[in-house]
C-alpha cells in the first residue's frame, strides 16, 4: 500500500453545514419577495431605489475592504435593507450616498463584518434622514402603472428632484399622528398603503421570517418580543384614551414589521444570549411606542433599533448564562443571608 | 447538539477478531498517570499476557504482552497523542496458538475491597472510554467520600463509533458481570447503565441480562452530543449537577464506561489482563468499516488491512471520534488501551473553509454543554488574555468541541480553548518560578 497524504487538523473533524455566507445569502434570497412585492406596489421606482443601495453598498464594501468579503454575503444584505427602508421616490443618487454611509460609517470603520455595534442600514438611513429630510419623508402613494417613476428618481446630483405630477400621501403613522385618522388593518397587512419601499407588506414579511426563524437563522425571540411588547402597550395606551393607536395598528404600521424581523435580528448587532434577546425586543418594543406616541416623529422604529443596539454590549454582560456545576450568585447571596 | 450520527456503517457489524498481526507495538504510557516501568529487555521471548512493564505507584498500571513473541526492540516510537513514547516492539510468533498461560482465577465475591482493586491494577485496566484514566483508582475513592450509586456509561455519543453498542448487544453478561464485582468493590448497592436511545439493541441486550438478585438497571438517554461526557450523564441519570471542579465522587457517584466494565469481568472470569479491546474502524475513507478485537499495540497499518485498507481519496485519519479526537499520520502508530476508534475522512467529510470573523450569532452559547461563553472566551484566547478565560470559567470547558461544531464563521474555538488552558499552565508556572526568584532576592539581601 503506498503511503496516502494525510491531514493533522485540530478536531473537532466534523463542522456543520451552516455556514456564515450561507446564512447570510439565506437572508438575501429570503428578501427577494419582499423586494417583488415593493415592485407591484410601487412600480418600477422601487426596484431602482433598491438596486441603487445594493450597488452602492456593494460597491463601497469592494473598494474599502477589497476583492475576498462580498462572497459572505453581508454587504448585499445591508444595500437591500436599506432600499427597502426609503421612500420609493427618492433621488438615486441620494440613495448612492446612503449606500456609502451605511457600509463606511456604519461598518468598515468598526473594523468590518462582526465588529460594527449599530446596524449599518439604519445607520445608513440616519444619515439620509438628517441630511434630506423632505426627500425622505416624500412618500408616493401606491399603485398606478408599473413604469411610471414615482418621483424624480434621476435627479441630478445635489439638485432637488422635481416631480409635481406625483401623488404623494403620508403614511399611515403620519395620519394618525397629525390628522388623528386611522387605517384599516386589512390595507395595512396586505400592503397597499403608503410608505417605504418594503414597509408596507406585513404579512410577506411575517412569512419570509417565519421560513429564516425555521431554518434557525433568525433569533425568533427578538421579533416576538418586539411585537408582544408594542402590541400590548399600544393596546394599554389605547384603553386610557381611545386617541392613541390600537395595538394591531401599532404593529401593522410603518416599519415595525421590517425592523423587527429583518433590522433587529441582525445577529451581529443583537445579544448573543436568548436571556438578552427578549431584553432587547422589549426595549424596542417600548421605545417604539413612546416615541411614536409622543416624539416629534411619527415613525420610531429605527430610533428605537439604534439605541438598543448601543445597549447590547451591556445586555450581554449582564445576561451571562450560569456556568454547569456554578451556582448562580443571587442563590449564593440567598444562602448566605440565611446562614 | 445533534451532529450527524453516522454509525450505520458499523452498527449491526458483529465484533470481528482480527488475524494476529506480524509485530505489536506497546508504548510504556497508555494510560493517564505515571508511565509503566519496563521489566522485559530486549530479545526475551514472553507469552500472550505476560508482564512487560509494572505499575509505577498507584496512579499507574502495568503493560502486558498482547501477543506472544519476542521482544525485538526496546525504543521510540509514534504515540498516537503525536509525540513519541518509549515502546516494547513484540514481533509475533508467526505459528502460535496465542494461548495465555494457565491462571488462577479466585471468585470475586470471597475477595476483599482491596483484593480486587489489586487485581485490577494488576491486569493493566484503563478506562476504554477513551480517558484511559485508570479503572481500579475509580474503586479506592477516599474514605469520607459517601458512594452511592454506580453509572455505566453506554452512551457512545461520538459520530460514527460503535464500539459500546456492539459490546453491549453481544456480550451483555459480561457487562453486568463487571458491574455486580464493581458494586462489590464499591460497597454500592445500586447501578444503572445509561444508553442513548439510538441503540435499541444494545438496551434491549442488557435488559435481557439483569439480573434479579441486584439493583442493576437500564436508563435510555435522550441522543444529542455530549450525552457521554461524565458530568452530562450523571445530571441525565441522576439529576445531580457536579460542581465546577469536583469530581462525580462529590455527588456519591463513579461512573465507568461499559467497556471497562466488561473487561473487570473478563479478568474475572479468565484471568487474562487487559490484551485486547474492540475497536471501530470506520469512515468513507476504510473499505470495509468494522468493529474489530484486536490486541492492544495492533500497529494502524495492520489494523486498516484487516479492513481492506484505505480508499485512494483519504485525507485524514482519526484515533478516537470524530469529535474529540486527534489526527495521526503515521501509520505506524499503535492502537493503544484508550482508543475507542479509528475513523478515516475524505475530503468531502473533513472539508476546511477559511475562517470568518464572529458574527456574534449565538450559537456556540446554546451548543456549549456546560454554558459557557465559547464567542467570549475565543476572542480573549485570541489577545492571550488566559487569566480572563480563567475567570470566565475555563477550566470547565470539557473541549467537546461543539462551539467549534456549529461556528458558522468556522472559528476553531476549542482549539484555541486548548491552547488557553496550556497557556494558562505556563503563565502560572513562569509566575511561581518569578516568586521564588524574588523570595530568593529577597533573602540574599
Amino acid at each position: 500500500m503506498s503511503e496516502p497524504r494525510l491531514d493533522l487538523t485540530a478536531s473537532p473533524h466534523l463542522h456543520s453545514p451552516d455556514s456564515t455566507a450561507k446564512i447570510m445569502w439565506t437572508v438575501v434570497f429570503s428578501l427577494l419577495p419582499i423586494v417583488a412585492a415593493a415592485g407591484y406596489f410601487f412600480g418600477i421606482s422601487a426596484l431602482l431605489v433598491v438596486a441603487t443601495a445594493t450597488l452602492s453598498t456593494v460597491a463601497t464594501e469592494r473598494l474599502i475592504s477589497g476583492p475576498g468579503t462580498l462572497g459572505n454575503g453581508s454587504a448585499t444584505i445591508t444595500g437591500v435593507l436599506l432600499g427597502l427602508v426609503l421612500p420609493a421616490g427618492m433621488p438615486l443618487w441620494m440613495v448612492a450616498i446612503g449606500g456609502v454611509v451605511s457600509i463606511g460609517l456604519g461598518k468598515a470603520i468598526f473594523g468590518g463584518l462582526g465588529q460594527n455595534l449599530f446596524n449599518p442600514a439604519l445607520i445608513g438611513r440616519a444619515f439620509l434622514q438628517a441630511a434630506f429630510p423632505q426627500a425622505i419623508t416624500t412618500w408616493p402613494v401606491a399603485g398606478g402603472s408599473f413604469f411610471a417613476l414615482k418621483g424624480d428618481n434621476f435627479a441630478l446630483p445635489l439638485m432637488r428632484g422635481s416631480a409635481p405630477d406625483v401623488v404623494t400621501h403620508a403614511t399611515p403613522l403620519g395620519l394618525m399622528k397629525f390628522e388623528h385618522t386611522g387605517t384599516g388593518i386589512g390595507s395595512l397587512i396586505l400592503g397597499n398603503v403608503g410608505g417605504s419601499v418594503g414597509e408596507t407588506s406585513a404579512l410577506l414579511i411575517l412569512i419570509c421570517g417565519g421560513y429564516l426563524a425555521y431554518r434557525n437563522y433568525l433569533n425568533w425571540r427578538i421579533p416576538a418580543s418586539i411585537m408582544l411588547t408594542a402590541g400590548l402597550f399600544a393596546a394599554a395606551l389605547h384603553l386610557i384614551n381611545p386617541l392613541y393607536p390600537g395595538g394591531l395598528f401599532m404593529l401593522f404600521s410603518g416599519g415595525l414589521m421590517l425592523g423587527a424581523v429583518y433590522m433587529a435580528t441582525d445577529m451581529v448587532t443583537s445579544p448573543i444570549t436568548h436571556k438578552g434577546c427578549w431584553i432587547f425586543g422589549i426595549g424596542i418594543g417600548l421605545l417604539v411606542v413612546l416615541i411614536r406616541v409622543w416624539g416629534g416623529l411619527p415613525e420610531g422604529v429605527m430610533y428605537a433599533i439604534l439605541i438598543m443596539n448601543s445597549l447590547v454590549p451591556f445586555i450581554n454582560r449582564a445576561t451571562q448564562p450560569r456556568v454547569f456545576g456554578v451556582e448562580a450568585p443571587s442563590r449564593l447571596k440567598r444562602k448566605a443571608v440565611a446562614s | 447538539m445533534h451532529p450527524p450520527e453516522l454509525k450505520q456503517l458499523t452498527a449491526t457489524q458483529k465484533i470481528r477478531r482480527m488475524p494476529f498481526p506480524s509485530e505489536v507495538v506497546l508504548p510504556l504510557r497508555q494510560h493517564a498517570g505515571k508511565p509503566a516501568r519496563l521489566l522485559a529487555s530486549r530479545g526475551d521471548h514472553v507469552e500472550r499476557g505476560d508482564l512487560l512493564a509494572a505499575a509505577d505507584g498507584f496512579m499507574s498500571v502495568p503493560i502486558h504482552a498482547s501477543a506472544s513473541g519476542r521482544i525485538a526492540e526496546l525504543g521510540w516510537w509514534p504515540h498516537p497523542d503525536g509525540s513519541m513514547a518509549e515502546a516494547v516492539r513484540i514481533t509475533v510468533d508467526r505459528f502460535s496458538a496465542q494461548l495465555p498461560r494457565p491462571r488462577m482465577v479466585p471468585h470475586w465475591e470471597g475477595l476483599s475491597k482491596e483484593q480486587v482493586v489489586n487485581a485490577v491494577q494488576q491486569a493493566g485496566i484503563v478506562g476504554l472510554g477513551g480517558a484511559a484514566f485508570p479503572a481500579h483508582v475509580k474503586l479506592l475513592p477516599p474514605k469520607d467520600a459517601k458512594i452511592e450509586l454506580l453509572l455505566l456509561n453506554g452512551a457512545e455519543c461520538e459520530p460514527y463509533l460503535t464500539t459500546d453498542h456492539r459490546l453491549m448487544a453481544e456480550q451483555p453478561e459480561r457487562v453486568i458481570y463487571g458491574a455486580r464485582i464493581m458494586m462489590h468493590a464499591l460497597g454500592v448497592t445500586r447501578c444503572v447503565i445509561g444508553i442513548e436511545r439510538n441503540k435499541p439493541d444494545a438496551i434491549e441486550a442488557i435488559r435481557g441480562a439483569l439480573p434479579s438478585d441486584a439493583d442493576i438497571t437500564v436508563q435510555p438517554l435522550t441522543v444529542k452530543y455530549p450525552q457521554g461526557a461524565e458530568k452530562m450523564l450523571i445530571k441525565a441519570l441522576t439529576g445531580r449537577e457536579v460542581p465546577s471542579g469536583k469530581l462525580p465522587l462529590n455527588v456519591g457517584v463513579i461512573v465507568q464506561n461499559v467497556g471497562t466494565v466488561a473487561t473487570i469481568g473478563e479478568v474475572f472470569e479468565t484471568g487474562l489482563p487487559l490484551v485486547e479491546r474492540v475497536v471501530t474502524i470506520t469512515g468513507p475513507g476504510v473499505r470495509k468499516p468494522s468493529n474489530l478485537l484486536m490486541p492492544i499495540g495492533t500497529r494502524l497499518r495492520d489494523a486498516l488491512d484487516a479492513c481492506g485498507g484505505l480508499t485512494a481519496d483519504v485525507s485524514e485519519i482519526i484515533f478516537g471520534g470524530p469529535m474529540m479526537g486527534g489526527a495521526v499520520s503515521d501509520l505506524d502508530t499503535p492502537i493503544i488501551k484508550g482508543i475507542t476508534g479509528v475513523v478515516a475522512l475524505t475530503p468531502d467529510v473533513a472539508r476546511t473553509e477559511p475562517t470568518l470573523p464572529c458574527i456574534r450569532c449565538g450559537r456556540c452559547l446554546d451548543s456549549c454543554p456546560v454554558f459557557l461563553n465559547p464567542s467570549q472566551l475565543g476572542l480573549l484566547a485570541q489577545a492571550g488574555r488566559y487569566e480572563e478565560m480563567e475567570a470566565l470559567h475555563l477550566a470547565d470547558c470539557m473541549l467537546c468541541g461543539s462551539c467549534s461544531y456549529v461556528c458558522p464563521s468556522n472559528i476553531p474555538l476549542s482549539q484555541m480553548f486548548a491552547l488557553g488552558k496550556a497557556g494558562l499552565r505556563k503563565q502560572k508556572v513562569k509566575a511561581a518560578a518569578e516568586a521564588a526568584a524574588a523570595v530568593l532576592k529577597v533573602g540574599a539581601a
